[in-house]
């Protein structure tokens, strides 16, 4: 695409130089510092906070014209909010996007991890709500700031340790905390607890950008990445026990839809373009 | 075979061009002019610019036309637009004591210098529905005009200390930070606390300040003084190398005197607390003042107990462009975190019944 193709009056990418000169330093700080949060100077965009600002602002900041983007929410490209952040980033960088997985160089998300194996060389971006893991535990920032250099994790254990006394498992389904390289307890981001093993070596450079927070933090390729659990508790990623179906997929995260009043359920792929990229299934009653 | 309805470009489209449709109303009536909003809703535009932290009365007030009167909406707008403005540089402080005056009282003297201007206010009116205003009037009658006090308006706290009744501040010349630039990190200065607080939402800290009067952080407050007027914007190009005059804002300044019972180094005094805001907005000024005041409990070695004394509690969640943000993004899908939420339950649930 041509420049011509960029809303009128907008440098590429919306953000000025300076302020993405700002972030690529933020983010420099995040990789060589896996799991830990940078605060940067989260600029207001004309998106809302909470809707993705911290995941724009990062795309925008690494974004070339060569670079074809991939924006997906709850695993899809079509869900609304999806649609309107690649209408952005089409808007005010005019670069290719699509919606395949391979071909994307860099992927924005929202609360999942593709299931296609991301390679090396891919960049993936997550939006993130509250990049504390800790805050439910402890709302007060100078207080887990205080935790996160002493590595004091005690109270995260605590938590887990309660949960699986009194209920027999974690109680957390989504947004599973994860030690980042041995250090840094880290929020993978609301995505299900599912998704939490695809983080560990992965072979794509790891983004996230919290707007409103104002933090960043990175999991730069192949650094380990472990969900927190007990030796005779080991973590356990759960999905619905069911066939997507449309594709049948009996391995992908899975979307529960209801049907009818009577409350009939069926589960369809929460990704959409794995789910397209497979045979359907010949029985549409299936 | 059941598709799953998500939402597509066109479903957008289509909205947005219900939304156009909607805020244009009924066409048999005149279109709304951008002006007469800057004129007639003065008070909507220049909370707007308050909190959208950007001094442009006829940007405002495209603002509230666009957002259909929803001024956090109309804030957001205003806001998104700052941020892509170049930085030139940084105006010298405005001098609020040399105020072209439209407004001042006090309730803490009957008479002082300059003496109690009321200027345009809502106070002493009853609030009866006028309903002459719903039907076409004449011409409005100009209000009478007095012969100004060409006394200078010395600023009632600046009485107080020069008797020593009122804790001087320290002072410094440190270039205050930019919360626009870089990202609070607590504790924070009482500067970057007060730029906060300027942009912050006016209902937010109106309940907030309500809270010191009720218990939440008692400071025993008085309205010292309230000012509200034109003040000169001075800025210093660097090639000048002396200040120029760049024009004219309105301000309101509320400075609260509050009760200070003294500490181990320090004598029993008035403290203040300070609210500044672009615009007629004193309601907004007074509740920052207060607030002001709050945050300083930890300075004054008062004990910090009450939400309004928490620098993080207040300055995280007055900002109503942030706020709103967050929650309304609970709109968004949320299926995937909801799906793994209903294994967990059903599982739990299993477990629970074996």
């Amino acid at each position: 695409m041509t420049e011509a193709s960029i809303e009128a009056g907008y440098n590429f990418g919306y953000l000025d130089e300076n302020t993405k000169r700002m972030i690529r330093r933020a983010l420099l700080k995040a990789v060589a510092v896996p799991g830990y949060q940078v605060p940067f100077g989260s600029r207001e965009m004309p998106l809302p906070y909470g809707w993705g600002t911290g995941g724009i602002q990062v795309t925008a900041s690494i974004i070339g014209a060569d670079d074809t983007l991939k924006v997906i929410d709850q695993g899809a490209d079509d869900t609304t909010n999806a649609v309107s952040i690649r209408r952005f980033f089409n808007r005010v960088t005019g670069v290719a996007t699509t919606e395949h997985t391979a071909a994307a160089t860099i992927i924005q998300t929202r609360h999942r991890v593709p299931e296609a194996k991301l390679r090396e060389g891919q960049v993936l971006v997550y939006q993130v709500p509250m990049p504390e893991p800790l805050f439910r535990l402890e709302p007060r920032v100078a207080e887990t700031k205080r935790m996160h250099a002493l590595a004091d994790y005690g109270l995260m254990h605590v938590k887990l340790y309660e949960d699986i006394a009194r209920h027999g498992a974690a109680t957390t389904s989504y947004n599973y905390p994860v030690l980042v390289n041995q250090r840094y307890l880290m929020s993978p981001s609301p995505i299900p607890a599912f998704d939490n093993p695809k983080l560990d070596r992965m072979p794509a450079l790891q983004l996230f950008g919290a707007g409103r927070e104002k933090r960043i933090y990175a999991v730069p390729p192949w650094t380990e990445v472990k969900s927190l659990d007990f030796e005779d508790h080991p973590f356990q990623p759960a999905r619905a026990d069911a066939a997507c179906v449309i594709c049948g997929a009996r391995d992908s995260y899975l979307d529960e839809l209801i049907v009818d009043d009577s409350g009939k359920r069926h589960f369809v792929c929460s990704d959409t373009d794995y789910c397209a990229s497979r045979p359907p299934v010949q029985d549409a009653a299936a | 075979m059941y598709v799953a309805v998500k939402g597509g470009e066109r479903a957008i489209g289509n909205a947005h061009a219900w939304l156009d449709e909607a805020r244009r109303g009924d066409p048999a009536l005149a279109e709304l002019d951008v002006a007469q909003v800057e004129q007639q809703l003065g008070l909507a535009v220049d909370r707007v610019m308050a909190e959208g932290s950007c001094y442009d009365r006829g940007l405002a007030a495209l603002a509230v036309k666009q957002a259909r009167g929803d001024l956090i909406e109309a804030a957001f707008l205003l806001r998104a637009y700052r941020t892509t403005l170049a930085r030139f540089g940084a105006s010298e402080p405005v001098e609020t004591g040399a105020m072209r005056i439209q407004r001042r009282i006090s309730a803490t003297y009957k008479d002082l210098p300059g003496g109690q201007v009321l200027g345009p206010t809502f106070d002493y009116t009853h609030r009866l529905l006028d309903f002459a205003l719903a039907a076409e009037r004449e011409a409005v009658a100009p209000a009478p005009e007095g012969v100004a006090d060409p006394a200078p308006m010395p600023r009632v706290t600046e009485l107080l200390a020069r008797e020593g009744l009122m804790r001087r501040e320290s002072r410094s010349d440190a270039e205050p930070p930019d919360l626009t630039r870089d990202p609070l990190n607590f504790p924070v200065p009482r500067a970057a606390w007060l730029q906060a607080l300027a942009r912050g939402d006016e209902g937010f800290l109106l309940g907030l300040g309500y809270s010191t009067q009720r218990g939440y952080g008692n400071s025993h407050p008085f309205a010292g003084e309230i000012r509200m007027g034109e003040v000169t914007v001075e800025f210093t190009p660097p090639e000048l190398g002396f200040a120029i005059e760049l024009g004219e804002i309105v301000l309101t300044e509320c400075q609260m005197v509050n009760q200070f019972a003294g500490s181990k180094s320090e004598p029993p005094q008035f403290t203040r607390g300070y609210g500044l805001v672009f615009g007629h907005g004193e309601r907004k000024a007074m509740a920052m003042a207060l607030v002001d005041r709050g945050l300083r409990a930890e300075e004054l070695g008062e004990p910090v107990d009450a939400p309004a004394q928490s620098q993080e509690f207040v300055l995280y969640h007055c900002d109503n462009v942030e706020a709103t943000g967050f929650v309304e993004h609970l709109k968004l899908p949320h299926y995937v975190d909801f799906q793994s939420e209903l294994e967990k339950l059903r599982s739990l649930r299993q477990e629970a019944g074996q």
